[in-house]
Order: C-alpha cells, then sequence, then structure tokens
C-alpha cells in the first residue's frame, strides 16, 4: 500500500522543478515581457531610497507620465526645509463658504474631474444650534450669494495630525508623515486597501476609484512625488498642504485663493509667524481633539 | 482736610508719573507698540482703487467747502454712505486731495490703513500681524498685503456677498 502511494506521488525534486518551470512561464511571458516594467514592480520604498535611485524613479515616472497624459510633466522630490512644521489656521468668522478654496484645490493638484475628487469640503452649520454639529452639516448647499443668513461654513481637508491613525493602518507603509509634518501617500506603494480612509476621523482621504481623467490643457505640470502628480486608478489621495509650493516658500492655492483671507499658513516652529501670533492670540481650536490625533489644522475665531 | 490733603497727593502722584512718562526709555510698554510700527508692510497688491474723479482738486478747487450734511444730487451720487453715516460726513475722512485723520493730519490715499485703524484697532494689529485680510507670495519671505479698501468698500465696508462655486457632486448623481 505504501509504495502504491510513493509511486503515484511526485519525488520532492520533481515537484521543485515543475513549481520552478510554471513560475518562469508565469512571469516571463516570452515576447511580451517588455510589458511588464520590472523596474516599476521592483521599486523601493520612497523613504529607502537613495537620491540617485529616487531620480531614476522619477526619471522613468515623468516618461509614463507624458506617455499617458500627452503633455510634459516635472516631478520633483523637493525634500522639507529643516526646522519647519507647517501649521494651517482657518478663520471660522470670516469664512463665507464661497468654495473657491476646493476649486483652486483641483486644479492646482490635479484632482480627477470625472469621477470628481475634491481634498476639501466645505460644511455648512446652523448657527446657534448644537455646536459643530457634524452629522447635520449640510455640503450640498447651494444658494446665490454666500454668505447666507444664520449659517457659518467650515472647511474641513486633510488636518496633518501629529499623531496620525491613517499612517498606523496602512499594510504597506504607503503613506507617512515627512519631517516638516506632512501626511503624504506614496501612489507606487498604495495598493487601495483603503484602511487609511476608514481610519481618518476627518474623511479626509479619498479614493481613485477610476482612472483620474483631467483634460490636458488643465492639467498642472508643476509637481511632486509625494504631491500632486498625476494619480492612478485604486490610489488613496489626500491634501499634502500644496507640499510642491511650500516646500519652495509659497502658499498653498487655498491660501492664496481665499477672497477674504480666512485660511492662514505658517511655520509652526517659527515665533514671528503669522500661525503662531494667531494660536497665541486667538480662541483656536482643533478639530475632534479629543481623539488624541494632534491635529495641526487650527479653527479659530478673530475679532 | 483729609481730603483737600488726598487730593494733593493724587495731583503729586499724577505729576509724578505723566512725567516718568515722557523720559526716555520709561516706558517698557511702549516698546511693543514701536515694533508692531515697523511692521507695516511693504508690499502692497492691489493699488488702492482710487475714483476717476481723482485728483479732487479738479473739481473743488472751483467749489466752495460746503460742510453741510445732505444729499447729494449732482456728484458723488454712487457714494452710498452706510459707515456710520449718523456721525460722519464727507469731510471728516477728506481733505483737499487726501485723507484726514481724526487729528487733523493729512495722509495719502496709500496709507489709508492709517485711518481705517483709528476706529478698528484690534483689526488693525491683526492685518498688520498678517491674520486679518487676504496675504498672498511667501509664507517665510515676501508677502503682499491688501489695503483695507482692497477689499471693503469704505463708504460700505460690509463684505459684499457672492455666487459660491459648484457644489459636490451627490453619490445619487454619480454615473
Amino acid at each position: 500500500m505504501s509504495k502504491e502511494i510513493e509511486k503515484a506521488s511526485v519525488d520532492r525534486r520533481t515537484f521543485m522543478k515543475g513549481i520552478a518551470a510554471g513560475l518562469a512561464g508565469a512571469v516571463l511571458p516570452g515576447g511580451i515581457a517588455e510589458a511588464f516594467d520590472w523596474d516599476a514592480f521592483l521599486q523601493k520604498h520612497f523613504k529607502e531610497m537613495t537620491d540617485e535611485e529616487i531620480k531614476k524613479v522619477i526619471e522613468r515616472l515623468e516618461r509614463e507620465a507624458a506617455f499617458d497624459w500627452k503633455k510634459k510633466i516635472h516631478i520633483a522630490a523637493t525634500k522639507a526645509l529643516p526646522n519647519v512644521k507647517f501649521g494651517y489656521g482657518l478663520d471660522l468668522s470670516r469664512c463665507i463658504g464661497c468654495r473657491k478654496c476646493v476649486h483652486a484645490c483641483v486644479e492646482e493638484n490635479n484632482q480627477s474631474r470625472t469621477p470628481q475628487v475634491q481634498w476639501i469640503t466645505v460644511l455648512r452649520f446652523k448657527k446657534g444650534e448644537k455646536w459643530i454639529d457634524l452629522e447635520n452639516s449640510e455640503k450640498y448647499y447651494n444658494p446665490k450669494e454666500v454668505p447666507e443668513k444664520d449659517f457659518f461654513y467650515m472647511p474641513v481637508q486633510c488636518q496633518q495630525c501629529e499623531n496620525p491613525p491613517c499612517v498606523k493602518v496602512c499594510p504597506t507603509k504607503a503613506t507617512w508623515k515627512e519631517p516638516d509634518g506632512i501626511v503624504v501617500v506614496d501612489y507606487n506603494w498604495c495598493i487601495g486597501c483603503r484602511y487609511c480612509m476608514a481610519a481618518c476621523p476627518y474623511g479626509a482621504r479619498r479614493f481613485n476609484w477610476a482612472k483620474p481623467s483631467i483634460p490636458t490643457q488643465d492639467l498642472n505640470p508643476e509637481t511632486h512625488y509625494l504631491g500632486n502628480r498625476p494619480r492612478y486608478k485604486g490610489v488613496v489621495e489626500k491634501c499634502t498642504f500644496c507640499i510642491q509650493r511650500t516646500r519652495t516658500g509659497k502658499y498653498p492655492a487655498c491660501v492664496e485663493i481665499c477672497p477674504v483671507g480666512a485660511r492662514k499658513f505658517g511655520n509652526l516652529l517659527d515665533p514671528q509667524s503669522e500661525i503662531r501670533y494667531l494660536i497665541e492670540n486667538k480662541r483656536v481650536f482643533r478639530l475632534k481633539e479629543d481623539l488624541n490625533t494632534e491635529p495641526k489644522f487650527y479653527y479659530f475665531f478673530a475679532t | 482736610m483729609q481730603g483737600k490733603c488726598k487730593v494733593f497727593l493724587d495731583i503729586i502722584v499724577a505729576a509724578l508719573f505723566s512725567f516718568l512718562a515722557f523720559l526716555p526709555g520709561a516706558g517698557a510698554e511702549e516698546k511693543p507698540a514701536e515694533a508692531l510700527k515697523d511692521n507695516i508692510p511693504k508690499f502692497f497688491a492691489p493699488k488702492p482703487p482710487s475714483s476717476e474723479n481723482f485728483p479732487c482738486s479738479k473739481c473743488h478747487q472751483f467749489r466752495a467747502t460746503n460742510k453741510t450734511k445732505r444729499k447729494l444730487h449732482e456728484y458723488h451720487t454712487a457714494v452710498e454712505l452706510k459707515h456710520a453715516e449718523e456721525q460722519r460726513w464727507c469731510y471728516d475722512c477728506h481733505e483737499g486731495n487726501k485723507l484726514r485723520l481724526q487729528n487733523g493730519q493729512l495722509i495719502n490715499f496709500d496709507k489709508s490703513y492709517q485711518l481705517c485703524g483709528q476706529c478698528h484697532g484690534t483689526i488693525f494689529r491683526d492685518w498688520k500681524a498678517g491674520l486679518h485680510g487676504k496675504r498672498t507670495g511667501s509664507w517665510d519671505g515676501e508677502k503682499l498685503y491688501r489695503l483695507c479698501v482692497s477689499c471693503h468698500d469704505p463708504h460700505k465696508p460690509k463684505y459684499r456677498p457672492i455666487e459660491p462655486k459648484q457644489q459636490p457632486l451627490k453619490p445619487a448623481d454619480i454615473k
């Protein structure tokens, strides 16, 4: 009996040979081998790459993007500036809910037009009711003119937490907090599991259900690897405080567009910065502070 | 007698304090105010919106000054005063081709924030610190400020409502 079984079963050597042959067949389908990009498949984690390796990866990505989007795109990998930690302030007593920030952000950061992806959500609250009643807030308000009587508005975007829950849950470490405090996503490492979206208490992350569609002339060619470079289908994206702008000293696009100057931005480590002035002199609060996420996004009321 | 003594003492104390205040370097709390003065931004955008009537002397040199508060029918009919209009008339802020501060000092239109700052001190302080109003440029470098009148009509300063941008798609509308 045992002899028969031995005869029928494959011995170890044959089994291993079979596996090797099978793998080779599956992975290297002869003629169309170049359809599979080994460089992309073997790309190391962004934080483990040397500057030289990052340069090579970016060259490949720029090539791919030029092909995919029919436009020459520049991808920067500007590093965080020393002694900088970005903080954001938003004056709720000024915001008029015009949504200019939402659309400026879409244009600056190459968000998909169809399906619609927007990093900023402006919530409308009724004055005098339960305060910041998120569940009864309205984001589809559409009056002829804003601000409306008896309402106030609160734009919500990524709060750039110091203790970001989204980073903790990422199974591939595709999202992390940079030294200047910006929480970033590597779209080449994101596997689209959306755990981070479930973990984020602010609903700040967005998922690309389809390949983003952006009219070629509207595509912003000045991009950053960790920011507004064109995304793929099936990856998560979010506000990066306009990393491509702020790391070169500029204000984020939402700050520049705000018609009432409700949005403030600066270096939390610089005692002379406007963000420090507002934290020290105004009544500030952070959204869902009780969750211990330590957001670097300060809502305040200027008088 | 005691009451008289107290008054006398009060006068002496007051005189001493006012003397101290004039001593150079005595007012330690004066310094931050000086520092803030230096904070007046260097870069403005855009230029103050100038009226097509400027300079005022174009017409006013031929007209007698009439400080009576009245409804204007001939000129400046577009100016609707809704800014403490009960207490105010043209000549409280305008004089010649200049703006007039409460102390009688005349300033140019590009320094109009001094005029606004007379009443709106807290806002003026916040504006100098970069908090009130819009600024563009770089967060760690040169910034462009706006004058008060770039956003507020000085005669009717309440911010005008604007049309909001398109609302996000409702889930039901996503095809």
